[in-house]
């Protein structure tokens, strides 16, 4: 193993893998005469959270909410407008700190889209080396490695490694994305809804892969799906966003168990239940979620919430330690002027 | 059809090995496309007949194409030793089309070849780069797209003098901006797609990521819209020498033929029209051909 693919432990065991402060990403909307910005799109508004390592962190919420933009400034596709990044002890983009190449070397994603994910012009093994020789590994080398790599997803290398991605399932191209995703052995693997499109049976057989690989190579996964069961399954710790921001995180036993957030409650009840004698009643959540680009003032999930007050309005919950787990809403903190706080 | 043999896998024995199909690639699977296809396979076939003709044309034993004689002028078509007539300084027809299309060819070709160069790499760069270096290239270009071409290259060509050179010099002008905006906004398209996003997230260098993941998908149908310009260069190129902005007599050129056997319309319409089938030809065989080309490399692999 050359030392340009090894990571080593730096910060030791208590160190979290991968810390987020204050993210934050406002995309312009252009209009007007000159394209000047009108407006901007809050996707991501002053975030901030930590992947401990070994775990897997989900990261649950509608469509729309910001999670695959979370996904993408946390590798730096997107460059955020404000915040830092810590990971395992070194700043990242800072003059002290880590390079974005280097974070790029640790931190890996799979993507949604598993065709479009994949150049249709290379062949398997071609995709899987690219990223090795890009950071200098020997072609040859690459090319055995990329095998070594089919193996590991459950992919036999002779007969999928010169394949195009048109001849493979979506099951087979999601193993070469994930395969991909580990090829320059990273720490952290951010998985943007990597198994949302797939059949259910190809899902469960991917999830539990990602299982196993996990154990194998002491992966740390950042879990991003809407499939609430897919996440209870995976993760340890539950992140639930709304509108950009984090509303309620923690284990995931509490979260599933005991949600305090009303949103959090709204989503786990609205899962479809397996017993036809709990069916799930009424609707528990009306509407459309606001749009970004102009979210409501004070508590963005008022507008929604059955339990709105005047304070809601006012001032936006920050997130409590309530003890098995963070939430962000009014109901819970002491003295908040709700009428249900504490 | 051969019958297909009904025990592949006989009990007890060993299974039947490399069933599967050698995986096919891109360009394999674009040929084999193309090969079924007659129109463009024809056209192809009269496109090489023209060059090789027309490169070879000092070695066919033809007749001087610049030979002139005041005696047999304006012979028509089928006269004997003269396949296709005398032009109005009795020079062999059949010869001076053979040559002529050695300038009018290369004056197609040369500027769209350069043109390709140019505008290529300025469009692959406007559309990986996106943001202000896009903006700029970009909005350059649109000056030159303010001009109509014939009326941008007759300009140019005047403004610089007749010649050869100067010629190529307008033609590639004229055609660079056209395929900056197509190579652009086909890079445009491809940089969207995920697979570009995990290359830059595995920290290779832009220029890297070109090469491997961009080129391989943008080049396809840039070249097919280069080779639809060609007919277009080889007209232009025939107008401008039609002109007198081009090639210079007594040089043998498509266009500049056309302009000198005009007087001779009344006389001998046929022989007048020669030059103007040429380039007829040629230009819609470069046509279909690209226009076979994108359908063979259209189809989603």
């Amino acid at each position: 193993m050359d030392a340009l693919l090894s990571n080593p432990d730096r910060g030791g065991p208590v160190q979290p893998l991968l810390t987020a402060t204050g993210l934050r990403k406002h995309f312009p909307v252009m209009g007007g005469l000159l394209g000047r910005t009108t407006k901007v799109v809050r996707a991501v508004d002053d975030l901030s959270l930590s992947v401990a390592k070994g775990e897997t962190l989900g990261v649950v919420g509608e469509s729309g909410c910001g999670k695959s933009t979370v996904a993408r400034l946390l590798i730096r596709l997107l460059k955020p407008d404000r915040g830092t990044m810590v990971l395992d002890g070194d700043p990242v983009d800072e003059p002290h700190g880590i390079t974005i190449n280097e974070l790029r070397r640790q931190v890996q994603m799979v993507f949604q889209d598993s065709y479009a994910s994949l150049n249709p012009r290379l062949t398997i093994v071609e995709t899987l080396a690219f990223a090795p020789k890009a950071h200098g590994v020997p072609a040859a080398e690459a090319r055995a490695r990329s095998r070594d790599l089919l193996a590991k997803v459950g992919l036999d290398p002779n007969s999928f490694a010169d394949r195009y991605p048109h001849e493979l399932s979506g099951g087979q191209r999601q193993r070469v994305n994930i395969a991909r995703a580990l090829a320059l052995q990273p720490r952290l693997v951010i998985l943007d809804e990597a198994v949302s499109a797939l059949d259910k049976s190809v899902e469960a057989q991917v999830l539990n892969m990602l299982v196993d690989l996990k154990s194998e190579l002491g992966l740390t996964y950042l879990f991003i799906s809407h499939d609430l069961n897919v996440v209870q399954y995976l993760s340890n710790r539950v992140l639930v966003m709304y509108l950009g921001k984090i509303v309620e995180i923690g284990d995931v036993d509490a979260i599933y168990g005991n949600p305090l957030h009303p949103y959090t409650r709204a989503l786990l009840s609205a899962r479809p239940s397996m017993n036809p004698r709990q069916r799930t009643q009424e609707a528990p959540i009306q509407g459309d979620p606001p749009n970004p680009i102009d979210p409501p003032s004070g508590c963005r999930f008022r507008t929604r919430c059955p339990f709105a007050e005047d304070v809601c309005a006012k001032a936006e919950p920050i997130l409590t330690d309530t003890g098995a787990q963070e939430v962000a809403c009014h109901m819970r903190v002491r003295n908040s002027g709700h009428t249900k706080a504490p | 059809m051969a019958i297909q043999s009904p025990s592949l896998e006989i009990a007890g024995a060993a299974p039947v090995r490399a069933l599967t199909p050698a995986s096919r690639g891109y360009w394999q699977s674009v040929r084999r496309r193309l090969g079924r296809d007659p129109v463009t396979l024809i056209c192809t076939a009269v496109l090489l007949l023209i060059v090789a003709s027309a490169l070879a044309a000092p070695w066919l034993g033809l007749a001087d194409p610049y030979k002139t004689s005041m005696i047999r002028r304006l012979y028509p078509l089928g006269s004997p030793s003269f396949l296709l007539g005398t032009d109005e300084l009795g020079r062999d027809m059949f010869s001076r089309l053979i040559y002529g299309g050695r300038l009018s060819l290369f004056m197609g070709v040369t500027p769209v070849a350069c043109a390709l160069l140019i505008g290529g790499t300025l469009g692959i760069t406007a559309g990986f780069s996106g943001g202000w270096v896009n903006m700029m290239i970009m909005r350059i270009m649109d000056v030159f797209y303010a001009f109509p071409s014939v009326l941008l290259a007759i300009s140019l060509s005047g403004a610089m003098g007749a010649g050869a050179e100067n010629t190529l010099i307008a033609l590639t002008l004229v055609f660079i901006p056209p395929i900056c905006r197509v190579s652009e906004s086909v890079t445009t398209q491809v940089r969207g797609f995920d697979f570009v996003d995990a290359a830059r997230a595995s920290g290779a260098s832009a220029l890297t990521i070109v090469r491997v993941h961009v080129l391989g998908n943008v080049l396809g149908p840039i070249l097919v819209y280069a080779t639809s310009l060609i007919s277009v260069a080889i007209i232009l190129a025939a107008g401008l020498s039609f002109l007198g902005l081009g090639v210079k007599p007594p040089e043998p050129e498509w266009g500049l033929m056309l302009n000198t056997l005009r007087q001779a319309i009344y006389v001998n319409p046929v022989l007048a029209a020669l030059p103007g089938v040429m380039i007829f030809i040629t230009s819609i065989c470069f046509n279909l051909m690209s226009d076979g080309l994108r359908a063979a490399m259209d189809v989603k692999a």
